[in-house]
């Protein structure tokens, strides 16, 4: 025990970018560790986005055919993509919450930590989830038929967006998460947030489908503006609009919750 | 409480002044001061919802007090803030480790947050793993592990980046007897070593073994101040417990010891008990079996125990130290019977 009290004290420079980034990845290697631990986390990872797959292409597949393409699932699989980070991402909420539960973020907040970081690693560690979900997703969806059809730097420009997007939601649920303080509620409220705005966008069905009122909703709904964005870049045509509007929203979006929840992160319980 | 460190001119570990913080309309805490020299080890002892929860988050800025001022090692814990945490070291009330992680990567987790390298995190671990008796336990999940080694993980944590000044709010509740006696004497290596701490919890038991200052606190106030010896004197010493047989009258077995005890007898018509402190200890109990026989009076049970926190607050209040809703009061008697045992249910001192 005689060593335990006396080790030197680290000459811990604590500011900098470098400092923050090695924050960050320290808490992104704690959030990596739990998704491969947690047992809800590898469903939502694994089980659910090839259910969605194959369920809505199977399902709705028969019954819907969007113009411009001649597969459903070339039409289905940008959307789905977003259906799942999205759902995804309510689980950050839960996993924030939790940790003000136990007491993880009292012991966070008083150490000489970036104040970002618990945030931003847990966002980090839901980017690298989010690569290996739409990988899988893609992977399962080309064993059905779904083709990239405009070349490997849009596919690859619609992977990057979509992880962009992923992030988006993994902030808003983080905040959430720091908001309710309540594991189970949190995830709730992180489903219900996404859910209507899904249902009321392009994701599945056309907007031109819809009743004029809900058209003039699902147009300027955000995941209608993003997935618009990722089939432009899967299936080809014009991408230049649609691209920087979705680039817009989640610029906004993340312009505003990123400040909201680390303000409420170093204020929670003061 | 004397420096462990003298000779230096050394700041003391904690001073705080007029420390007052309200939540909506409970105020836990209503102008409290402490001190703590550089080196000691001070307990505060009080009920749930006494305020020693909120004043550990003071000091450890993770709550800004509404008024007054603290210093923790001479840094403003509100205009410094960011440099108390790099001398501090917390272990909050519950166990606060990820348990999908195990021992070692909580740790080193743990160390790299409080800007150790890799290299040194690694070591650290193992060697707190080691001292926390983990070692074998270090490739387990904590979620595997048993209450008392959350606990001993989660102390170790607070170990980590060997904090000037450390904080333990209640680290042996929840704990099982076995687990609570290893823990003390775990902190009483820890705080042989010179290191300054500041811990919370609800045994009088607790304080003393540990403490070299307790400090009573009750709704957001101190109500006494004491080395462990002082503060027993003034409670009266051991208390002796008697149980009159269902029917008889306890205030007979009250009036037949009468002058025995160190301070007035407490009654309770109820529940037919009576609690008397006691200053001897155990060489008091042939007299007491004397005058009984002697009285003619046959008793269910009887004991000799150490002082509880109710004693004390009995003793300093006049009142138990019931906290102002009755929830936490029963999850206190629920964590030690023997505190709540006996008691009358208001003031029984006078």
């Amino acid at each position: 025990m005689s060593t335990t009290i006396s080790t030197a004290r680290p000459a811990s420079a604590s500011a900098g970018p470098a400092w923050v980034l090695a924050n960050v990845a320290t808490v992104t290697g704690r959030n990596l560790r739990r998704l491969v631990r947690v047992p809800t986390l590898i469903v939502f990872a694994t089980v659910q986005p090839v259910l969605f797959v194959l369920l809505f292409t199977y399902a709705f597949g028969g019954a819907i055919r969007p113009p411009g393409v001649t597969r459903y699932i070339d039409y289905l699989l940008p959307g789905i993509w977003v259906v799942a980070i999205a759902f995804g991402a309510s689980q950050t909420g839960v996993a924030i919450a939790d940790d003000l539960a136990t007491g993880m973020i009292d012991r966070f907040r008083a150490l000489p930590m970036a104040r970002s970081a618990v945030l931003a690693g847990r966002t980090a560690a839901d980017a690298v989830r989010n690569l290996f979900v739409l990988a899988l997703m893609t992977a399962v969806g080309y064993a059905i038929g779904f083709r990239f059809h405009a070349g490997a730097a849009a596919a690859l420009a619609a992977i990057g967006l979509a992880v962009t997007v992923g992030v988006t939601f993994s902030w808003f649920n983080a905040l959430l998460g720091l908001l309710v303080r309540d594991a189970e509620s949190a995830g709730l409220a992180g489903l219900l947030a996404v859910i209507p705005l899904i249902f009321t966008s392009s994701t599945f069905v056309p907007v031109a489908t819809m009743p004029g009122w809900l058209q003039a909703f699902a147009k300027v709904n955000p995941i209608t503006v993003t997935v618009d964005a990722l089939r432009a870049l899967c299936l080809g045509g014009p991408t230049a609009a649609s691209v920087w509007h979705a680039v817009a929203w989640i610029s906004g979006l993340l312009a505003v919750t990123v400040p909201l929840a680390v303000t409420r992160y170093r204020r929670t319980a003061t | 409480m004397t420096s462990g460190q003298a000779g230096v001119a050394e700041r003391p570990a904690i001073r705080a002044e007029g420390l007052g913080k309200r939540f909506g309309r409970l105020q836990a805490l209503a102008g409290v001061d402490l001190w703590v020299a550089a080196g000691a080890v001070v307990a505060l002892l009080g009920p749930n919802g006494a305020g020693k929860t909120t004043m550990v988050r003071i000091l450890c800025t993770l709550l800004r007090p509404d008024a007054g001022r603290a210093e923790v090692a001479g840094l403003d814990v509100v205009r410094q803030a960011a440099a108390v945490r790099r001398v501090i070291g917390l272990s909050g009330q519950y166990a606060a480790v990820d348990g999908y992680l195990n021992g070692r990567e909580n740790l080193r987790m743990i160390g790299r947050l409080s800007g150790l390298s890799r290299g040194a995190a690694g070591r650290r671990a193992d060697e707190l793993l080691e001292v926390f008796d983990l070692a074998d336990a270090a490739g387990r999940t904590a979620r595997a592990y048993s209450g008392g080694m959350r606990r001993r993980l989660d102390v170790a944590a607070s170990l980590v980046a060997a904090p000037r000044v450390l904080f333990l709010d209640e680290p042996t509740t929840g704990l099982d007897p076995r687990g609570r006696a290893g823990l003390w004497a775990l902190l009483a290596e820890l705080t042989a070593q010179g290191a300054s701490l500041l811990l919370t919890t609800q045994y009088l038991e607790e304080a003393d073994r540990l403490a070299g200052t307790i400090v009573v606190i009750d709704v957001g106030r101190v109500i006494a101040t004491g080395t462990p010896a002082e503060l027993k004197a003034q409670v009266g010493g051991d208390r002796l417990e008697m149980q009159a047989l269902p029917g008889d009258d306890p205030a007979a077995l009250a009036a037949a010891l009468d002058g025995l005890g160190s301070g007035p007898p407490a009654l309770d018509n109820d529940s037919g008990r009576v609690v008397i402190p006691v200053a001897g200890g155990p060489g008091i109990l042939p007299e007491v079996a004397a005058r009984l026989a002697a009285a003619g009076l046959r008793i269910a049970d009887l004991a000799l125990r150490r002082p509880t926190l109710d004693d004390v607050f009995l003793t300093l209040t006049g009142q138990p130290g019931a906290p102002a809703d009755s929830a936490d009061g029963g999850d206190r008697a629920g964590r030690d019977g023997q505190a709540q045992a006996g008691l009358p249910p208001s003031g029984g001192t006078a």
